[in-house]
């Protein structure tokens, strides 16, 4: 009878499965996540190597020695050891963080523009007490400038009652509000000394709000050439609620990871983030197999780095406050060993 | 910071450069092996030679060395790369003061 080892499904809970079982699991996902993104599903010597990985029965999972990555972060800390410069320091000393990020709990770009002074004067104590890498991230949030929170027509009311072109035109409108918040804000952190831009998950609200994210990168790049730029997606590939908008004559709406980051670094991007969202009810196997699918061909063309989004519910790691350190180690070791990805 | 991972970081944040590249960049500009770069022993050493900024622990404390903006100004020249703050920091270092105002200026002759 086959050993079966301890493992996880994405929603955390524990499973016990055979290397057999995971070797299915991990077939499956790959060959889903090839026909979704219409890619080449992964080689058998990689599901070999993702198969040893998975199957093991340590606690623990690591890369080879001399392999490690970039940890990049968005939002560093959790306010809950002292202030946020205190967090910054617990990252970048204690927690193996790369590159730091301040946020606020808000964490949108319209948001943070009424309370910008009070940002910058935190960036800039935490620049002053900081040695790693510090940028200021938040979310283009494209949906708070519509009604009620917003001054423009409500594009989500407006599209079932089949008023495209309103939707639209309120969708083209809420841009132009977003990308002036977005420069402004930056213009504001680069002046308290800020590092770089975190622009987290952008196209959350659609190809509008992705677009609004790749404006503004120009436009700062234009200013501050050695500025760096994060830029995280929302999910696996690009919604169109509006669908007829274009970055360089490219359709933004259904792009996937690997066309996208070819914009992105167009656009000025220093390091993009691909999303590949998490079925709970399959195995972190079966989801990092996937996950690993849709973005490999993004990892291979890539001019820039590409820090893999590897979080609650994201990138094959478990939908959970707390995510399991052996399945966020798996699937860190995987991203690395395997996707050969340039960060997480 | 215990290794060299922020200065990787460094070179693929502000220059776009790949991870490859970017340790390759790092381990020339220190003058070690790519996979020294993650090997406190070794980063703890260089570190301190160079002043590129090192974690205070219970046991070793490093009031001599250069602090955390101080050691940014090391990392700027040691990578050859622009870091925001380290200008700043000169520019605002740089500005002419002027003490024409506050406790010290010159007082205005009281006629008698």
């Amino acid at each position: 009878m086959e050993r079966s080892v301890t493992t996880r499904l994405a929603d955390g809970s524990l499973v016990r499965m055979t290397p057999s079982e995971i070797r299915a699991d991990l077939e499956e996902g790959t060959a889903l996540g090839a026909k979704r993104a219409k890619v080449p599903p992964l080689e058998p010597d990689e599901l070999e190597q993702l198969g040893e990985i998975f199957s093991s029965s340590a606690r623990f999972s690591a890369v080879d020695i001399g392999d490690e990555l970039v940890l990049s972060c968005d939002g560093s800390g959790n306010l809950d050891s002292g202030t946020r410069v205190d967090e910054l320091y617990s990252y970048q000393s204690h927690r193996g963080a790369d590159i730091l990020e301040l946020y606020h709990i808000d964490y949108s770009y319209k948001a943070i523009k009424t309370i910008l002074s009070f940002e910058q004067q935190v960036m800039k104590t935490a620049q002053l007490n900081l040695v790693a890498p510090l940028q200021y991230g938040a979310m283009p949030d494209l949906g708070r400038y519509s009604r009620p929170d917003g001054p423009v027509a409500n594009w989500s009311e407006l599209l079932p009652l089949g008023r495209i072109d309103e939707a639209r035109a309120a969708q083209e409108e809420a841009m132009e509000h977003a990308v002036r918040d977005m420069v402004f804000v930056a213009e504001g952190m680069i002046e308290a000394g800020a590092d770089g831009l975190d622009f987290d998950t952008s196209g959350a609200a659609g190809d509008a709000d992705l677009l609004a994210a790749l404006r503004a990168v120009e436009e700062i790049k234009s200013r501050h050439p050695d500025v760096g730029i994060e830029l995280g997606m929302a999910s696996e590939f690009v919604l169109g609620m509006h669908g007829e908008l274009e970055f360089h004559g490219r359709r933004l709406a259904g792009l996937w990871p690997r066309d996208l980051v070819e914009l992105a670094a167009e656009a000025g991007v220093t390091v993009f983030g691909p999303a590949v969202n998490v079925n709970t009810t399959k195995s972190v196997a079966w989801n990092v197999a996937r996950a690993l699918t849709i973005v490999k061909p993004c990892v291979a063309e890539s001019p820039i780095p590409v820090h893999m989004n590897a979080g609650m519910g994201v990138g094959g790691v478990p939908m959970t406050p707390y995510p399991p350190a052996d399945a966020v180690a798996r699937v860190s070791h995987a991203m690395r060993t395997v996707g050969r990805l340039d960060g997480l | 910071m215990r290794a060299a991972g922020d200065l990787v970081a460094r070179m693929q944040m502000t220059r776009g450069m790949r991870l490859d590249d970017a340790k390759a960049h790092v381990a020339e500009r220190l003058g070690v092996s790519t996979d020294d770069l993650s090997d406190p022993l070794v980063m703890h050493d260089v570190r301190r030679e160079l002043g590129l900024g090192l974690i205070p622990v219970q046991e070793l404390t490093y009031p001599g060395e250069p602090g955390a903006i101080e050691a940014k100004f090391h990392i700027a020249e040691v990578l050859d790369v622009p870091i925001n703050c380290v200008e700043k920091f000169r520019e605002h270092v740089g500005r002419p003061a002027t003490r024409s105002t506050g406790a010290f200026a010159p007082k205005a002759e009281v006629p008698a």
